[in-house]
């Protein structure tokens, strides 16, 4: 006998599908199938039902080897690291839920650590836009219903979210918006020729690196201003023509990604993709949104904003919080070797940082918390395998428009494994006590 | 739990009826209980010292969606004004936007106690609570919006009271909250699309409906489910020149009506921040004070309360579900703008903002706030806030209580004004005299609001059977004090007590209490209407499924639940 668990959510991506069906056997221990979900986030649930995963923690040896610690062992490990550090680094936190979040605000609080979350090579550079000139958006649902002009600029959802398009932005049917797609006009900017592009109405080959000029040059094109003959490798008459039908739309919506976030420009261009919106609430109605990539990034946001008042790069190191990036953020510590312990949980910055970057990991006491075994474990002191959120945990995490969904438990975790709060809550009191010492 | 008595203080305590007298006040178990009750307390002494409840806030943005996006989006609001951890205390920051951590000792060091979240948009309502359960010591409820709410529009577009109200018990349940608040009825939707509703008459776009119907129908759901507080108004065209009209004719909506509630209140409609509301003239140049036009239709309607929204003359953080109007104050002030337009449900908009006091407009706004407080006849019915942050933070509350005792703290005010004179033209203060007594203020700032919440069964006085929620305040209202000797007493409480806990001590933060969140479970007969038009609209239009919608479990570790039968 099987049982069929309904409203699952998808701890993968920051579309935070809400709908999937998983079926597992009768005892809960077995996860067995997972209906609704895209190809990667029906992955994410049964690779947690790999054979060969780890359940305990790990120490590596001088060899390099590994040797099977106790989670005692692993949390006095990572207490005394910890408060050993003069200023240890806490990245991560965008694959956990936002009660894990908050235990690990405290204990960096306690040691004074750097909090930083994976928006520090993603979308920070919005943060900072934000920071700027603010953010004219929307839920997603709001898209759904009503949006009629779907603008995606440096972002591939056809890939990096998979069911974005038909369950929010292009294809579904909402209040206001009966005929789906056919009733909207999409148009993608890219340089590359993506999967998302070829279902646009309007794909602009934009010249690498010169989103900036694009975007100003829209600003100018709703003024019915001179262009020049073309900008950014586009004919202006197709700028004109764009910038028209934006501006004829009922309500506007612009997605967008790490093509402008983290390409020449970066929080520069955030900024004018920003004013583009703004002047486009003078004709009609205009939203922008961020494709956050981890499902839970946003939320590690959400938690740090309402602690500390910053959103990412949060350096509690002098008893208070200071946030400056380019000082405070991941990578500029680690390079300017300003940081003396990593502990790392919800992200992979092994595979995402400059190697440059992840060898001052390796040469550091490091831990690395993590369901997986990920090219972060492997340059990390210890490893503790935990309970994935969202599959053998539940936690709230937040989409990409901010909206909080309480994750499910659909299967039990392997028999006596932490959960990323449970460890951290045990550090916390650990660490206390070894500052009470 | 420890016994405490608190004594030879003076009391000012409306439900008793005690203007100062020296009385002893005693706790147990969490209660204020008579003195004779004690067995062997802790005595605090009180002598030459200020006794009063713990203050309730009726209306404050402190928790949620909106909040977070002021405090992510202004580092600025964080400079110079950090503190760090000590003792129990967790790190600190935030002026005009705090952290939780902040918003819950700074209350408290104010001798606050209860403060309700102003606007809870559905379905974020997960992060305000959130946010409420990491704010230590205080009690909180929030008010989740339904003046732009899709069911709502369609129900009473045919005045279908019953199914609104059956909908409204279906949404607090859902979303944990306490009461109706509304805002911008109608307007919020029509933003949606760029376009807003100015006035009561105005229809919302699509939704063939008025706010005059929304305001009308709500306050009538309202009272056939008899919930613990009334229907919570922001009237349609806040912040704008003449815009005193449309309040007059939002208030006029509940003439006739009657309260419902076994709660103990008398209202059917508080209106919020009306400061914000309260404006003649047809222009900036010309705006004037129509405060005394709205204070005598306030003061010869007893099924009304309001609060003042006063305006402190700070740099703060603007915050509202009334999501046109920050685009509007963002074309004013050219400052950063975020919007939050929610699916079905609301929306909002945050904008910094200067209240300089070089500034005509800021300085009439400053004076028609405490205008509207001086001129209140019954101060259980005029309340004391900043609708914080919007027209200043919550920790200028002390500043506030100088302004309506002293009448030299006013003129010193009129003074610093750059266009002092064009003020006093614009409005009536300066011809205003009266000065506020502290029983007054205890009226205004917690038995009044208590009241008017439907809680004065808990908080807002000193009657044995209470909530155990006291402050102690250095200030011997007997003797001489200048001014500025208000503001500071008020604004560091030297005792608190929150249910039976001793959370400050000597002016020092000692415990971070037990905060409870505050709900309200509306029992209403079955609805098999509404429950199907929930699950159509949760299948065709929302992005949530209906099971993942409602909040529950860890989000309120400290639930007190407050249950109506709207059955009969
Ligand atoms: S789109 Fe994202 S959240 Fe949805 S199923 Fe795929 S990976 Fe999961």
């Amino acid at each position: 006998m099987t049982r069929t668990v309904t409203d699952v959510i998808c701890p993968f991506c920051g579309t935070l599908c809400d709908d999937l069906e998983v079926v597992v056997s009768d005892d809960g221990k077995e996860l067995l199938e997972v209906y609704n979900a895209c190809a990667i986030g029906a992955e994410k649930f049964l690779h947690s039902q790999a054979k060969d995963r780890i359940t305990r923690p790990r120490m590596r040896q001088e060899d390099g080897s590994w040797k099977e610690i106790s989670y005692d062992e692993a949390i006095e490990y990572t207490a005394r690291m910890l408060t050993d550090a003069k200023k240890p680094l806490m990245y991560g936190w965008s694959s956990t839920n936002c009660e894990a979040q908050a235990v690990g605000s405290e204990i960096g609080e306690v040691v004074g650590a750097v909090m930083d979350n994976t928006a520090t090579v993603c979308h920070g550079t919005s943060l900072i836009a934000v920071q700027d000139i603010g953010i004219p958006s929307c839920t997603l649902g709001e898209v759904k219903n009503r949006a009629d002009r779907i603008l995606f600029w440096g972002c591939n959802p056809a890939h990096a979210h998979p069911r974005h398009m038909s369950r929010y932005s292009i294809f579904p049917r909402g209040f206001f918006t009966g005929k789906g797609h056919t009733g909207r006009k999409v148009i993608v900017v890219d340089p590359r020729p993506t999967d998302t592009a070829s279902v646009a109405d309007v794909h602009l080959q934009v010249e690498q690196g010169r989103d900036y000029e694009l975007l100003n040059a829209f600003r100018v094109a709703f003024k019915g201003e001179q262009l020049p003959d073309v900008v950014a490798g586009i004919p202006k008459e197709k700028i004109y023509e764009a910038a028209e039908t934006l501006k004829s739309g009922r309500f506007v919506i612009i997605f967008f990604g790490m093509g402008v976030t983290q390409s020449l420009g970066k929080n520069h261009n955030i900024d004018e993709a920003i004013a583009v919106t703004r002047d486009l609430n003078e004709y009609t109605k205009a939203a922008i949104m961020p494709m956050r990539g981890h499902y839970n990034v946003t939320g590690s946001g959400q938690v740090w904003g309402w602690l500390f008042g910053f959103p990412y790069a949060v350096d509690l190191s002098r008893g208070f919080a200071r946030y400056n990036p380019g000082e405070t953020t991941s990578n500029d510590l680690l390079r300017r070797d300003e940081v003396d312990a990593v502990f790392v949980l919800g992200s992979d910055p092994g595979a995402h940082f400059p190697f440059s970057s992840v060898k001052k990991i390796y040469d550091r006491p490091s831990v690395a918390i993590d369901p997986h075994e990920t090219p972060t474990t492997e340059v990390c002191k210890v490893h503790v395998p935990v309970a994935f959120v969202g599959v053998e945990v539940g936690g709230c995490a937040y989409r990409m428009d901010n909206v909080p969904i309480e994750t499910r438990k659909v299967v039990e975790p392997p028999e006596g494994m932490m959960t990323d709060e449970e460890f951290l809550k045990h550090v916390l009191a650990r660490v206390k006590e070894i500052q009470g010492e | 739990m420890a016994e405490y008595l608190i004594k030879n203080g003076f009391v000012f305590d409306p439900v008793l009826g005690i203007k100062g007298d020296r009385v002893d006040v005693a706790i147990k178990d969490g209660k204020i209980v008579e003195t004779t009750a004690l067995s062997s307390p802790k005595v605090i002494d009180a002598a030459g010292k200020t006794v009063m409840a713990g203050g309730v806030d009726i209306h404050a943005h402190v928790a949620g969606p909106k909040v977070n996006i002021g405090r992510n989006f202004r580092p600025e609001d964080k400079l110079f004004g950090y503190k760090a951890r000590s003792g129990i205390e967790r790190m600190q920051g935030g002026f005009s936007v705090p952290t939780t951590i902040r918003t819950g000792y700074n209350y408290a060091r104010m001798g606050y106690t209860t403060v309700m979240e102003a606007a809870m948009p559905p379905l974020y309502a997960r992060h305000t609570h959130e946010e409420m359960r990491d704010t230590p010591i205080l009690d909180q409820g929030a008010y989740p919006v339904f003046g732009n709410n899709w069911f709502v529009l369609e129900y009473l577009k045919n005045h279908e009271i019953e199914n609104a109200a059956a909908y409204i018990a279906w949404l607090l349940r859902a979303t944990k909250g306490y009461a109706v608040k509304v805002v911008n009825p109608g307007g919020t939707e029509a933003w949606a699309w760029g376009l807003n509703c100015e006035n009561v008459h105005d229809p919302v776009p699509y939704f063939d409906i008025t706010p005059a119907q929304i305001i009308k129908g709500l306050i009538e759901a309202n009272e056939y489910l008899g919930l613990p507080h009334s229907m919570h108004m922001h009237a349609n065209n806040l912040g704008n020149p003449g815009n005193y009209t449309t309040t007059l004719d939002s208030f006029k909506l509940s003439e006739g009506i009657k309260p419902n509630s076994k709660f103990g209140r008398d209202q059917v409609m508080h209106h919020t921040h009306v400061q914000f509301h309260s404006y003649g003239g047809d222009s900036w140049a010309n705006v004037e004070s129509k405060a005394k036009e709205i204070m005598d239709y306030v003061n010869s309607h007893d099924n009304l309360t309001i609060d003042m929204g006063q305006v402190t003359l700070d740099e703060t953080t603007t915050m509202t579900a009334d999501g046109p109007f920050e685009h509007h104050l963002t074309e004013l002030n050219h400052l950063k703008w975020a919007n939050a337009d929610v699916e079905l449900e609301t929306g909002s908009g945050v904008v910094p903002y200067v209240y300089s006091p070089s500034i005509k407009v800021c300085a009439i706004q400053w004076a028609i706030g405490l205008e509207l407080a001086l001129l209140a006849k019954d101060p259980m019915r005029v309340f004391m806030t900043t609708d914080h942050p919007n027209a200043g933070p919550f920790i200028r509350y002390p500043r506030i209580m100088k302004w309506l005792m002293s009448e030299e703290a006013r003129k010193q005010q009129f003074d610093a004004f750059k266009h002092k004179d064009k003020v006093i033209d614009a409005t009536n203060l300066a011809n205003i005299d009266r000065e506020l007594d502290l029983y007054e203020i205890a009226q205004m700032t917690r038995a009044g609001p208590a009241k008017s919440l439907g809680l004065a069964h808990m908080y807002g006085g000193l009657a044995p059977g209470l909530e155990a929620d006291v402050a102690v305040f250095n200030f011997n209202p007997n003797e001489p004090y200048a001014p500025d000797d208000i503001e500071k007493a008020f604004g560091s409480a030297e005792h608190l007590f929150k249910a039976g806990v001793q959370v400050i001590q000597d002016r020092e933060i000692v415990s971070n209490g037990n905060k409870r969140t505050l709900w309200v479970n509306a029992k209403v007969n079955e609805n098999p209407q509404v429950m199907r038009d929930v699950k159509e609209k949760f299948l065709r239009y929302y992005t949530v499924t209906l099971n993942n919608y409602e909040v529950t479990g860890h989000y309120l570790p400290n639930p007190y639940v407050i249950e109506v039968d709207a059955t009969e």
